[in-house]
């Protein structure tokens, strides 16, 4: 028979063990509902189950002679040289935002041609590219 | 010339580490309580070579000595004689440099200052804090060598990235590696600890006052770094996610959770264990967030021109680490008895270190999965805010609660529990925060929950400090400032977070936008010509309708020519109950401006109350002085 200190010790390891995987559970699940998928414009096209209204990352390069700018928003064409999207935004970008350099963007789609993004990343140095788009470039330049 | 002192110097730094470990090695076996005279004047020397190797450096860097590739690469002459300096460790290289000066200053003063504790324990540290200090001397020579020669010289250098020219990132490091770094002799002093049995309170006493020094100056140099974002980087925010920031939080949690474990040890002599634990994993952490910061896994304007040799050189050494001191804890790990009463303090601050376990997963997770998920399936992704807001923040009320509850309680066994007079604050707390809801008008059921238990820490703090000082407990100071500081804490990131104003769009030149009851007037632009940037400035009149308060914010767009970078400088008009942030961009120079123009409530009260925290620990340190 197990003694009551045995049962207790069990008991506490039991709790324990379903204390920590309730917690480890809720982490990733909230992990789930929360990251943000990075695509490029080629994958966006291609993939027939994107949601459109979830937030995600959009990055390439930003399309020469593509940005307009009227008094609300900013739009501008991203393409991974294979496929473009349009991109609106409004707000400051960030310094490294031009012409022809990589960018990051995040927001929402709003069909599979206009995206919608509240938040332009590019990152502090002028010798840097996101890996993302390097690797992009790097694929679609073969 | 001044690579050949540098060199020279970093191999004598080498030299007696080597000299100290073999000396500490043969003393061990001598048994008396004094440590050898040799072994302290090794370690001056040592200390001597580090900081004279640094000066060496800086020498490099303001005498712009283009000889040596680092000072090329990170240096400019026509740059102000302040961000020269700072450069030294605003680069890879250099700051690996100030890294091993830290290293080897704790080392020696940890000797110095402990002479009351046993001799064998104060010798084991210091060599295990000397294998270290080899560890990343090698890794200085082998592929950061900062004062490697280039040959031709050049007449010019590349110049310093101008986002850190600015006087809170030329603190930043410093602070933080104090921080960071300092943990290592925690690390040491556990291992030691496991290996001379030295255990318990002594134990305690001895690392207690390291613990508190690094805490301090890893929490201002966390808000430093925080302040800077804020100002520098032009979205407006304090504190982003981004995985490099989480990075260094990672430490502060099991840094946080260990002073407090700390006390627990000390008082009641208990959780040897864990305290062990927590001393190997912050520093432990520590390493990691400087690996991933790096070796260019995780980006930002930490990445200095990443090379993946490095990452793989503080892996191994990060393996190497965690493997040693794994064997060493299972190998000397004896099982303790608790015996906790459950209305005690040393279970409420067991129950603060779980929730700070619980974070630490937390931001773990959120770290290392997008890498995860990255090298297992290509996929990449990113984790941001929203997954930090709600795993986090909704745990921020209990964790809220049971701190100010918990040093109600005495150690060992508390019967008498002031059940009225808390909850007597408590209510205090529910009707100040009706007041705030009032007061902005708005509420969400969650920011006011946090409201009420900031509101009530905030409270009970006054009480305790009015107590405390009726009834002369000095030693109760620390803790209550620190706790207010937290509270304080949480409330303005509350009140920050639920009134905030902002609003994006764009202006030309002449034109004017009303946003709520503000006008904001976009006057002209004029170009100033600076030392080494050009700036285009805006001159915005801010006008309040309702106060009919005249105001003129000038951001500016800065054109550095070496290396050619722009920046954007918001403009900042603080008062003590909120701050006006503007920041205006320009893109293929349009005739719009893109403006983003906030309003954040008891922004600089953020400051403040990060400030007060750490203000705490200083004077913990202070009172501990006075005792001896």
């Amino acid at each position: 028979m197990l003694t009551n200190k045995v049962k207790n010790r069990i008991l506490f390891l039991t709790l324990i063990f379903i204390l920590s995987s309730a917690i480890i559970f809720f982490i990733i699940k909230s992990l789930n509902q929360n990251i943000l998928y990075f695509s490029t414009p080629t994958n966006i096209k291609q993939k027939e189950d994107i949601i459109i209204g979830k937030s995600m990352r959009v990055g390439g390069m930003v399309k020469k002679n593509s940005i307009i700018i009227d008094e609300k928003n900013i739009q501008f064409i991203v393409t991974d040289f294979k496929n473009e999207i349009l991109i609106s935004y409004s707000g400051t970008v960030p310094n490294l935002f031009a012409e022809g350099k990589g960018v990051v963007a995040e927001g929402k789609l709003n069909d599979k041609f206009f995206f919608i993004a509240d938040r332009i990343l590019a990152k502090h140095d002028e010798k840097y590219m996101p890996p993302e788009i390097k690797k992009i470039m790097e694929n679609n330049a073969k | 010339m001044l690579s050949n002192i540098g060199e020279i110097l970093v191999f004598l730094i080498l030299a007696s580490s080597f000299l100290i470990i073999y000396n500490a090695y043969i003393d061990i076996k001598i048994r008396n309580q004094v440590v050898k005279r040799m072994i302290y004047n090794l370690s001056l020397f040592q200390i001597t070579f580090t900081i004279l190797c640094f000066f060496t450096l800086i020498i490099g860097f303001v005498n712009s000595d283009f000889s040596l590739i680092n000072v090329y690469e990170n240096s400019h002459t026509t740059k102000p004689l302040f961000y020269k300096i700072a450069g030294t460790w605003g680069n890879h290289e250099g700051s690996l440099l100030l890294w091993i000066n830290i290293l080897v200053l704790f080392s020696f003063l940890f000797l110095v200052f402990n002479f009351k504790h046993n001799k064998k324990f104060r010798l084991y540290t210091l060599i295990i804090q000397n294998i270290l200090i080899i560890g990343f001397i090698i890794f200085l020579l082998l592929n950061s060598n900062p004062f490697s020669l280039i040959y031709p010289v050049p007449f010019e250098g590349l110049g310093l990235n101008p986002i850190l020219q600015d006087p809170a990132l030329a603190i930043h490091p410093p602070l933080l590696y104090i921080g960071f770094v300092g943990c290592s002799i925690y690390f040491s002093a556990a291992m030691a600890s496991m290996l001379s049995e030295y255990k318990g309170k002594e134990f305690a006493l001895s690392i207690k006052s390291w613990v508190q020094i690094s805490w301090c100056f890893q929490t201002l140099g966390i808000t430093v770094g925080s302040i800077w974002a804020y100002y520098e980087l032009g979205w407006g925010g304090f504190w982003f996610w981004d995985p490099v920031e989480n990075a260094s939080l990672l430490p502060w949690f099991a840094i946080t959770a260990l002073m407090h474990s700390v006390m627990v040890l000390e008082k009641r002599n208990s959780l040897y264990a864990w305290v062990i634990i927590l001393c190997l994993l912050t520093f432990i952490l520590s390493v990691t967030g400087t690996f991933l910061v790096r070796s260019g896994i995780l980006n930002s304007v930490h990445t200095f021109a990443s090379d993946p040799s490095r990452g793989i050189y503080i892996l191994l050494f990060l393996g190497l680490m965690i493997f040693t001191s794994l064997i060493i804890f299972f190998k000397k790990y004896k099982k303790e008895s608790y015996n906790f009463n459950l209305k005690t303090r040393e279970t409420f601050i067991l129950v603060n270190n779980w929730f700070m376990a619980f974070f630490l997963v937390t931001v773990l997770v959120g770290i290392l999965y997008p890498i995860f998920l990255d090298v297992v399936a290509d996929i990449k992704i990113s984790v941001g805010p929203p997954f930090y807001n709600i795993v986090i923040i909704p745990l921020i009320v209990p964790f809220l609660f049971l701190m100010t509850v918990g040093p109600q309680f005495k150690w060992i066994n508390s019967q008498k529990v002031k059940f009225y007079q808390t909850l007597f604050f408590f209510f205090g707390a529910v009707i100040i925060n009706l007041f705030i809801y009032y007061f902005f008008g708005s509420y969400s059921i969650l920011t006011n929950l946090i409201f009420i238990v900031a509101i009530f820490l905030i409270l009970q703090c006054f009480l305790d400090a009015k107590q405390s000082m009726y009834k002369k407990k000095i030693f109760e100071y620390p803790r209550i400032i620190s706790h207010f500081g937290f509270g304080l804490l949480i409330l303005c990131i509350g009140i920050n977070h639920q009134y905030s104003l902002e609003e994006d769009f764009n202006l030309q030149v002449g034109e004017s936008k009303k946003i709520n009851n503000y006008e904001i007037y976009f006057k002209n632009i004029k170009i100033e010509q600076n030392k080494n940037y050009q700036s285009v400035i805006g001159n915005f009149k801010l006008t309040d309708l309702k106060k009919n308060l005249i105001q003129y914010l000038n951001p500016e767009i800065r054109v550095y020519s070496d290396p050619e970078t722009l920046t954007y400088e918001a403009a900042i008009k603080s008062k003590i109950t909120s701050d006006f942030y503007l920041t205006m961009s320009n893109v293929s120079r349009s005739e719009y401006y893109n403006i983003k123009f906030q309003n954040k409530p008891f922004m600089i009260w953020i400051w403040i109350s990060a400030f007060i925290i750490a203000l705490g620990g200083f004077v913990q340190l202070m009172l501990k002085k006075n005792e001896n």
